[in-house]
């Protein structure tokens, strides 16, 4: 194992070069850009042996590879913000169609105004359309995560579509050490993908998802769901395996940071987690009990694992970089629900728009989380604050 | 963390998903999957061999595949399945294809 | 230790070129290193900031560098752009890529002629001088980054054939000259 420093970018790059996909196609749009160059490169010096489709918007990526994912083929797709949402009517067709498609989005503001920079709301629009949802938090779980995705997303007992979330610029653009495996340990950890029991090419008559009667919707809608429960039981599996042949740290839906001992709780996913992690550290040597639980997949939601961790804790913390208008923050409400309100949740919104935030943001907004909660302050069920300290009075 | 899940036999549960789904997900084209539309016709379109200049082009517009047709030859309409739209009387270069209303 | 640098150049001269290099210079030598730039609407001229973070152990934070120890300059017209008590820490170390050495009120000042190493071993692209090996390299010797073996073989990651040996000269040149 050799460890090279990669960008973000180039590590999903070089990742899907090594699960040896065998159609790709991609729009571009910053900052996802650079991952489907190097791939396209990699076609053209014969380093994958792989169709690279061009096409003329995002829309049109997704059908293509919708079509060579029912064929038969290991397909790959990557965007970020307006072309994620260009894409959106086929990103339910392909769930519904239990296609195993990998694709890495690269998270971006949504405009108005013009924004290249992360947040969540881009890749968290697809939630509830059945796709599995990672987050990566460094540029090496980028790598391992996109791998992870075509064991994950092929899985007889799965077959859902897998989304790689990396934070834009922040991992995107990144250069970090990677530990890479070799290229021939990859190909025995991910063989070729096995072939559906139906397969869409020239001379074979069927059609894939014509009108139906509506129970057929509703009965497609709960073999989804069915999936996507099994999905859970399937990355922890793969997780472990993973990590066991790749001698990596062990996380599969949740990373816990101190968690042990914790009295307070702090949740979120993404590149920032790491900047959450070292203000609990700082907070540790202040006196302070905090521990951290970073999503790892936002959908199959961790339900179990966040139930089990928020019941044993005075009080939580979700920061989200992601709101549901109208109601809080996205893993906030998905963390409310799971533990059924026998938890005080406390909810911060930060980050957007790609705000900078560092451990010392973090450690102020832990620091007044613990301390309303034990003045007492704390004391409805669950609310929301956001988080802009260059405005007067916030 | 010790977490105890849910004993569940995933790969039988899934195989029966996966004929579950497949079955639903697609369909094979085949006459009459929506039954005899023939019975559907209000009119019925009729072919005057004697005008009829065997250009095909009947067939080539027929939204239901019901009309056969082989190049120089008359074209034989599937009554069984027409459901009368009279697309084909329409696209006639020779008006060769009467509408003919049916008696009920 | 977590160490914090901050590279500024202008978009075209390579600045985040130079903190890749740099990072992939720490981690031959297997310490973490992150390379950050920060991206806007950073045209060619324009200032384009990036970062450098090196570590004994693997860094957490993926946040922009706010008080950086160490500032490389690309140009010293750079200093007249920003506001210099605001971007550079007055406790920082500096390196400037100028043929003489700016004062900075009381912080400590290198400087190499960048420009002048480039010109004369024809290394210039579209017109600019590329200046973002020199620099790589004398900031690797200033901030104790990387040793000049570990350069050398850090370019190897990002350049091939006449242009690494062009690279290399500079990244020598630039080691020595750097006061």
């Amino acid at each position: 194992m050799k460890v090279k420093v990669l960008m973000g970018n180039t590590a999903v790059a070089e990742a899907v070069r090594m699960a040896d996909v065998d159609v790709v196609s991609a729009y571009p749009i910053t900052p996802q850009t650079i991952i489907v160059e190097r791939i396209a490169d990699m076609v053209e010096r014969g380093e994958l042996k792989a169709r690279y489709v061009r096409v003329e918007s995002e829309h049109s990526a997704l059908a293509v590879v919708y079509g060579a994912s029912a064929s038969g083929a290991r397909v790959f797709t990557a965007t970020s913000s307006h072309g994620l949402l260009y894409m959106y009517e086929m990103l339910w067709w392909v769930a519904n169609s239990r296609l195993p498609i990998v694709m890495a989005v690269v998270t971006r503001a949504i405009g108005p105004p013009w924004n290249i920079h992360s947040d969540h709301q881009d890749a968290l629009t697809v939630r509830d359309a059945g796709w599995i949802i990672g987050f990566a938090s460094s540029v090496e779980e980028a790598f391992d995560m996109t791998l992870q995705a075509y064991r994950v997303g092929e899985d007889r007992r799965v077959l859902l579509p897998v989304m790689v979330s990396l934070d834009g610029f922040t991992l995107s653009h990144t250069s970090e050490p990677v530990r890479l495996p070799e290229e021939s340990e990859v190909r025995e950890w991910l063989p070729p993908r096995e072939p559906l029991p139906f397969k869409l090419e020239p001379g074979s008559y069927f059609s894939v998802g014509n009108l139906g009667p509506d129970e057929v919707t509703m009965e497609l809608r709960w073999y989804v769901w069915r999936a996507m429960e099994r999905a859970k039981h399937v990355i922890r599996e793969v997780s472990v395996d993973y990590a066991r042949r790749f001698d990596r740290s062990t996380h599969s839906l949740v990373e816990e940071f101190k968690t042990g001992d914790a009295r307070y709780l702090v949740v979120l996913a993404g590149a920032w987690s790491g900047d959450a992690m070292e203000a609990a550290d700082m907070l540790r040597d202040e006196g302070y009990p905090v521990g951290v639980a970073r999503l790892r997949y936002i959908r199959p939601f961790p339900a179990e694992e966040l139930r089990e961790l928020a019941t044993s804790v005075r009080a939580v913390l979700v920061i989200d970089r992601a709101v549901s208008m109208g109601h809080m923050g996205v893993i906030a409400g998905d963390l409310v629900a799971t533990t059924r309100g026998k938890v005080v949740v406390k909810n911060i919104i930060a980050g957007l728009g790609g705000v900078d935030m560092g451990p010392e943001d973090f450690k102020s907004i832990i620091k007044g989380f613990v301390e309303e909660y034990e003045s007492g302050a704390l004391d409805s069920w669950f609310y929301t604050e956001w988080y802009m300290p260059w405005v007067r009075g916030r | 963390m010790g977490l105890v899940y849910e004993p569940v036999d995933l790969e039988r549960e899934a195989f029966e998903d996966l004929r579950g789904f497949i079955e639903k997900l697609l369909s094979k084209p085949a006459p009459g999957s929506a039954g005899r539309t023939g019975a559907w016709r209000l009119y019925r379109p009729a072919v005057d061999a004697g005008r009829c200049i065997k250009c095909g082009i009947c067939w080539l517009y027929c939204p239901d595949d019901v009309i056969s047709w082989a190049p120089k030859g008359l074209p034989i309409i599937d009554y069984s399945y027409c459901k009368g739209c009279g697309i084909c009387s329409s696209v006639c270069p020779v008006k060769a294809i009467d509408m003919v209303l049916e008696g009920e | 230790m977590l160490r914090e640098l901050l590279i500024l150049s202008r978009g075209g001269q390579g600045g985040v070129t130079a903190s890749r290099i740099l990072a992939s210079a720490a981690a031959l030598e297997g310490r973490w290193a992150q390379a950050i730039p920060e991206f806007g609407a950073e045209r060619r001229g324009a200032i384009v900031r990036s970062y450098l973070r090196l570590s004994d152990k693997r860094i957490l934070r993926h946040s922009s560098v706010r008080r950086p120890e160490g500032v490389v300059v690309f140009s010293s017209r750079i200093l007249e752009l920003i506001d210099v008590d605001k971007v550079i820490p007055v406790d920082s170390t500096v390196l400037v890529n100028s043929s003489v050495r700016p004062r900075l009120g009381g912080r400590v000042v290198y400087s190499v002629d960048a420009t002048g190493i480039a010109l004369k071993l024809g290394l210039v692209i579209a017109g600019w001088p590329v200046v973002n090996t020199a620099m790589a390299s004398a900031a690797a010797r200033v901030f104790n980054i990387a040793s000049l073996d570990s350069i050398v073989g850090a370019l190897g990651e990002y350049f091939r054939g006449k242009l690494l040996e062009v690279n290399v000269e500079a990244a020598k040149i630039a080691w020595g000259e750097v006061a």
